[in-house]
């Protein structure tokens, strides 16, 4: 036996220390068999032919056009769920008005629709039969198939993000720091440039964080209005699928890896807000 | 203008702290910018969710009763119903059971590597589901990482409705985590204490008194994943087999139509998904004011 001191007797409020061995064990088992296995093996497989066919199936023209419209819905669609995030966190949080409550209920809704439905109501708007078809086809544009479908499915799956990391911060923050400003004689932009920001920038920051790693990797919706055209309507996850299926594994998990580095690259600032900064989200899960 | 019930419940504070110079409603706040925030949500909110959200519903109308229940409630349909739940409740179930005991290890416990483990568990989160389903298919195919040596022993993963509760597993486990985690961590131990001196042991301690309190958190969680599950469609294709009436999900099943051009059925059944989802939100949200409730008690 060792000659650590045992405690006289252990605390009543206190496992064992097998059972917390155990516990301990179990936990971490299930977390590498379901979510580092996975993880690993996204990699391992993208590698299994050498660094050369990994990179060859990056650079090749159709990976590189792919990464390019994910870029380029991105850049789009997040930003403008920021502006509504703000915009709905603002009109909620500094202001009284009734149906308040419906007005979060229905800002959180994306979240529960299947994001092929997601899709869907899209293409019923805007599909060749849809409401507007005929108003498309004068104008002759195209919506649905084309990138312009493929950014509202994306804005649509992550509209929440923003607006929901921002709504219980600003409550609790209170009106006391602009109301403050604005009788001191700032404007409201000033006002919302000097006082509100700095107040909200970490619940921003990683509410753009979790919005912008939802709208790289979104499959479902986007795949439903994308047409699925090489090198023009395929965002990354969707160059993935069409690599899959036509048993290019060793490409598909290379661009794959791509994704999970960015899934690894928003846990590492998402967990670096949550210790440096000690910003702790309110809500519970996504 | 007085608060609604549904309102945040800041009002009432609120109005308790306002001055009685200042009577509630009858001067303007100087707060700008009102008209032009709410005016853009509205907006916004009608023109990405609402009305594309109706469109479903309309489209299902306007299919009439009797041919809406008969590309709604198909045979093949309810198949997909049956698995697309059956398979969302029980990943659901793994999740609460194992989604409680990462919380409470990671809540009560110090070990090295703690808050990298804690990390990792949002990984469903951030990771796109398309990279999780193939990954899992690579792992659980029958000459897969795990699946070459489960294949010997009978047990069938990848192309099986088990495969499409292991996908549902990884990405809703976070769900149950992340709800249980902040309320298992405000549970004082002075309750345990108390349970402890009258003589309760650990696992009595656990189930008469740890259990109770964390209980609605739970069963969010659970209402959380099983929703998510439900609705979920990049991670459970490439694992599921996608056999029409024994592994095909119904998000698989409208794009399946959608592609053969059948709008009415595609339709139908997303409306039918839709009801469901809200009907889960409204549960959802009935728990939570259950337990906000219990808790002001």
């Amino acid at each position: 036996m060792s000659a650590t001191p045992a405690p006289a007797h252990q605390r009543a409020t206190a496992e064992s220390p097998v059972a917390r061995i155990v516990l301990i064990g179990v936990a971490l088992a299930f977390l590498g068999l379901f979510l580092l296995l996975p993880l690993i093996a996204v990699f391992a497989e993208g590698l299994q032919r050498g660094i050369g066919p990994f990179l060859d199936a990056i650079v090749e023209p159709d990976a590189l056009s792919a990464i390019r419209l994910t870029l380029t819905v991105a850049a789009i669609s997040v930003p403008l769920n920021i502006v509504f995030g703000i915009a709905a966190a603002w009109a909620i949080t500094k202001f009284d008005f009734p149906g308040k409550g419906l007005l979060i209920t229905l800002i959180d809704l994306p979240f529960s629709v299947s994001p092929v439905v997601a899709g869907l109501m899209y293409i019923l708007l805007f599909g060749s039969s849809g409401w507007f078809a005929s108003v498309l086809a004068d104008q002759d544009m195209q919506i649905v198939f084309a990138v312009p479908g493929i950014v509202l499915a994306t804005i649509f799956v992550t509209f929440p993000f923003v607006a929901r990391e921002l709504i219980p911060l600003m409550q609790e923050q209170g009106r006391d720091d602009e109301e403050a400003a604005l009788s001191l004689g700032a404007s409201g932009w000033q006002t919302f440039w000097h006082v509100t920001l700095p107040n909200i920038r970490w619940g921003l920051l990683y509410g753009v964080l979790l919005c912008n790693a939802r709208a790289m990797g979104e499959f479902g919706a986007v795949s439903v209005v994308s047409g699925h055209i090489r090198g023009e309507t395929n965002t990354m996850p969707l160059h993935v699928e069409i690599l899959y299926n036509e048993y290019n594994f060793v490409a598909a998990f290379a661009v794959a890896s791509l994704l999970a580095g960015l899934a690894l690259v928003t846990l590492v600032l998402k967990s670096v807000l949550e210790w440096r900064f000690d910003y702790h989200r309110g809500g519970t899960g996504h | 203008m007085t608060a609604t019930g549904a309102s945040l419940g800041s009002t009432a504070i609120e109005g308790k702290l306002r001055s009685p110079a200042r009577p509630y409603g009858k001067k303007r706040s100087i707060m700008p910018g009102f008209g032009i925030t709410f005016g853009f949500t509205i907006f916004y909110l009608c023109l990405i969710v609402l009305v594309p959200l109706s469109a479903v519903f309309v489209r299902s109308a306007g299919l009439g009763p009797a041919h809406f229940v008969d590309v709604g409630f198909s045979a093949r349909a309810m198949a997909s119903y049956r698995l697309s739940f059956g398979a969302a409740a029980a990943a659901a179930a793994v999740n609460s059971v194992f989604g409680l005991l990462i919380a409470w290890v990671l809540v009560r416990y110090e070990f090295p590597g703690r808050r990298l483990v804690s990390a990792m568990v949002d990984l469903p989160f951030a990771l796109p589901t398309a990279v999780a389903g193939i990954a899992l298919t690579a792992i659980y195919a029958p000459n897969g990482w795990l699946g070459q040596y489960l294949e010997p022993l009978g047990m069938k993963v990848a192309y099986t409705p088990l495969g499409v509760v292991v996908a549902l597993v990884f990405v809703g486990l976070p769900f149950v985590v992340r709800s249980v985690e902040p309320v298992l961590a405000d549970l004082g131990h002075d309750v345990e204490e108390a349970a402890a001196s009258l003589g309760a042991g650990r696992v009595d301690t656990f189930t008469r008194v740890i259990l109770p309190a964390i209980g609605p958190a739970l069963l969010t969680g659970f209402a959380l994943a099983f929703a998510r599950g439900v609705g979920e469609y990049g991670s459970v294709i490439f694992i599921a087999g996608n056999m029409p009436f024994v592994s095909e999900v119904s998000p698989l099943l409208i794009v399946t139509q959608l592609e053969q051009y059948d709008y009415a059925g595609a339709t139908a059944i997303a409306s039918v998904m839709l009801v469901a989802s809200f009907a889960l939100l409204l549960v959802i949200n009935l728990i939570q004011i259950w337990s906000r409730k219990r808790m002001a008690a």
